[in-house]
């Protein structure tokens, strides 16, 4: 029998009883839409994470003071218990190395607005012009804080979206001056609002020059320093030149904490993956289930058809032909059961992006082609049993059947 | 030689501990073109026989030559290609394959043989109209007639132009008027050069039969060949009747006619 007609035959063969193939159909895309959309939801929760983290930027070093190590007690310890602070006089040094590209010191407090009759309670961050890219926010009017000597204490400032909207209220904003703590400020820009951001939302801070902020809280200290280097491959590099010259610069101690965005990301990335993998991994159990069933629905039709079996051998089939043809219908069973589930899933992972616009659910190629691969698989194993059970019936036992 | 060729043959199953005889060392000639009625009572072995002059049973000892060829060694799959090539069977249940239709019936031992679809259609067409089924040709079994079905079945049994035809009790499910029917029919594929071999209940029916085998107990008791000149049964069938079918025209067939030798 040739190929085309031993599809055929098997075709017709699954259309006879069509609620047979459906429930079996349904049962296989089950298992494939399962996979489909719960790796869909794993890798667009992996990719919520990863992205939120690359939205700070992949070749951010931060610098934090202070160092956690687990060495036990050395002579050091008792020397030194404090760390020293970072200074504005690091940062400004750290601009001149050759592998970074921007440098954003950060000193941060809490501290009073006052604006007219209002008060509010608002984070006060002090920073440089840098910290617009690196933190990748966007102006939304006037401009962002003077690029100048991290010294200079200029009496301005920047607003985010909500202490605009809460302290202004419509009115004009630029070029208007107001009160925090005891320092008066001219504001010179807004920060365009913010559609998300890890943890915090930038809509709510107040941004002066560094120097600005340090004077205000009347510290000498930074509570991080943002470095870029150039290209996410100069990362490492520029890790060592950064710990050289910050240890030169405090007699050769490392008393202070370098975090890469990289291994932060990696971490997040390699936890996810695995959850996702481990969800497909369950997923795929329902697979298997349906796998049984292919074989228990194929066991049943050559129990329903053991006379057209033993027909087809007295009209001259072989064994082979015979096997092929039940082959055959398990192999199309599971392919259409598996290519519904294809289709299922899809417009599953397509509703969960439409239920939660943030996350990204779109299922992962090699999940959707172990999935496809996995149901095709495990249908065609499962009529090997059934179709070889077709072959050796024989022909007269089979032929008084009815 | 003989076209059928049967040596001693013996065919016992196991029920449990007990051994059946199904057939006693049977001994049989038949000739390229005979009519042969077999014929006996329940359990006598006939079909048994019938099973293994169609290759679908295997002798427990003896020898089975079809042709000048000694099938009985043969593999399975070799038997089936002689089975396909050139032998026929008809069903008393018919034995269609209930989701295809008629033409699909009747085409079936040649998709099975690997004839390509677009050869395949027009020998299903002239079968179709050889057999007066060309109305029916879209319909499925469970709309046709019990003589239809028949039709469809020996439409079937002879599209691949076998050598010999073995019918189990073809008119069995079929009233008396319709058994008539398809009895002309494998009559006239008969007097066409098939050689024709029936198992049947039916002493009317077995007396048509231009020779008669009665069996009993597995072993053949009476091999009666008529002996009057006429060839083929004594009078024109009954059953020609009511829209009879029309004697399929005689194909060119494979088999060479009665033999002289």
């Amino acid at each position: 029998m040739s190929p085309i007609d031993t599809v055929r035959f098997a075709a017709r063969a699954a259309t006879a009883w069509p609620l047979r193939t459906a429930l079996m159909m349904l049962a296989m895309s089950i298992g494939v839409a399962a996979v489909v959309v719960l790796t869909a939801l794993g890798d667009g929760a992996r990719r919520y994470v990863v992205d939120e983290f690359s939205a700070l930027g992949a070749s951010l070093l931060i610098v934090l003071p202070g160092r956690t190590e687990t060495g036990g007690v050395n002579p050091g310890s008792f020397v030194s218990s404090t760390p020293r602070e970072l200074t504005r006089d690091d940062a400004a040094a750290l601009l001149r190395l050759s592998l970074v590209q921007r440098v954003a010191p950060l000193a941060v407090g809490n501290s009073e607005i006052a604006v007219g009759g209002r008060l509010r309670e608002a984070m006060v961050v002090g920073t440089s012009a840098d910290f617009l890219e690196l933190r990748g926010l966007k102006i939304g009017q006037g401009s962002f804080l003077p690029r100048e000597d991290f010294g200079r204490a200029s009496a301005v400032a920047v607003i985010g979206d909500a202490l605009r909207a809460e302290l202004f209220a419509g009115q004009a904003v630029l070029g208007r001056m107001i009160r925090v703590g005891d320092t008066r400020l001219r504001v010179i820009g807004v920060l365009a609002p913010s559609g998300r951001g890890l943890g915090m939302t930038t809509d709510e801070l107040l941004i002066v020059p560094v120097a600005t902020a340090q004077a205000m809280f009347d510290t000498s200290g930074l509570f991080r320093i943002f470095v870029e280097a150039r290209g996410r491959e100069a990362l490492p590099a520029a890790q060592r030149q950064l710990e050289d010259l910050l240890r030169a610069r405090r007699d050769g101690e490392l008393d202070f904490t370098v975090i890469t965005q990289d291994a932060l990301l990696g971490t997040f990335d390699r936890i996810l993956g695995a959850l996702t993998l481990g969800v497909a991994g369950i997923a795929a159990i329902s697979l298997a289930v349906a796998g049984i069933l292919v074989m228990n629905v194929m066991l049943v039709a050559v129990t329903q058809r053991t006379a057209e079996i033993g027909l087809l051998k007295a009209l001259g089939a072989r064994a082979a032909t015979i096997r092929s043809a039940f082959l055959a219908e398990a192999a199309l069973l599971s392919l259409a059961g598996a290519l519904t589930g294809f289709v299922l899933g899809h417009a599953g992972a397509w509703g969960v992006r439409l239920a939660f616009p943030q996350l990204p659910a779109w299922p992962p190629d090699w999940a959707v082609i172990a999935a496809l691969a996995t149901a095709l698989g495990t249908g065609i194993l499962s009529g090997v049993l059934p179709a070889r059970r077709a072959a050796r019936l024989d022909p007269v036992q089979a032929l008084s059947k009815r | 030689m003989a076209q059928i060729e049967l040596d001693d043959i013996d065919r016992v199953f196991k029920l449990g501990d007990s051994a059946v005889h199904a057939l006693r060392e049977i001994t049989l000639r038949i000739e390229a073109g005979e009519y042969v009625a077999v014929m006996g009572p329940s359990g006598s072995g006939k079909s048994t026989l019938l099973n293994l002059l169609g290759l679908l049973d295997r002798p427990n000892s003896g020898h089975y030559r079809l042709e000048d060829r000694d099938v009985t060694t043969l593999s399975a799959d070799e038997q089936a290609e002689v089975r396909r090539a050139r032998i026929g069977f008809v069903f008393q249940s018919f034995h269609l394959v209930p989701r295809l239709t008629a033409a699909e019936n009747i085409g079936l031992p040649l998709m099975l043989a690997g004839v390509p679809a677009a050869e395949r259609a027009p020998r299903v067409a002239q079968a179709l109209k050889d057999f007066g089924l060309e109305e029916r040709a879209g319909h499925r079994p469970e709309e046709l007639s019990g003589g239809q079905r028949q039709r469809v079945a020996i439409a079937r049994a002879t599209i691949m132009r076998p050598a010999m035809l073995l019918a189990d009790e073809p008119t069995g499910n079929l009233d008396r008027a319709t058994g008539h029917e398809v009895t002309a029919l494998l009559e006239a594929l008969n007097a066409a050069g098939t050689t024709l071999i029936v198992v049947t209940h039916d002493p009317a029916m077995g007396e048509r039969a231009r020779r008669r085998i009665m069996m009993d107990d597995g072993a053949i008791r009476q091999d009666l060949r008529r002996t009057d000149a006429a060839p083929g049964p004594a009078g024109p069938p009954t059953g020609t009747a009511p829209g009879g079918p029309q004697p399929p025209h005689p194909a060119p067939r494979r088999v060479t006619p009665d033999p002289p030798r």
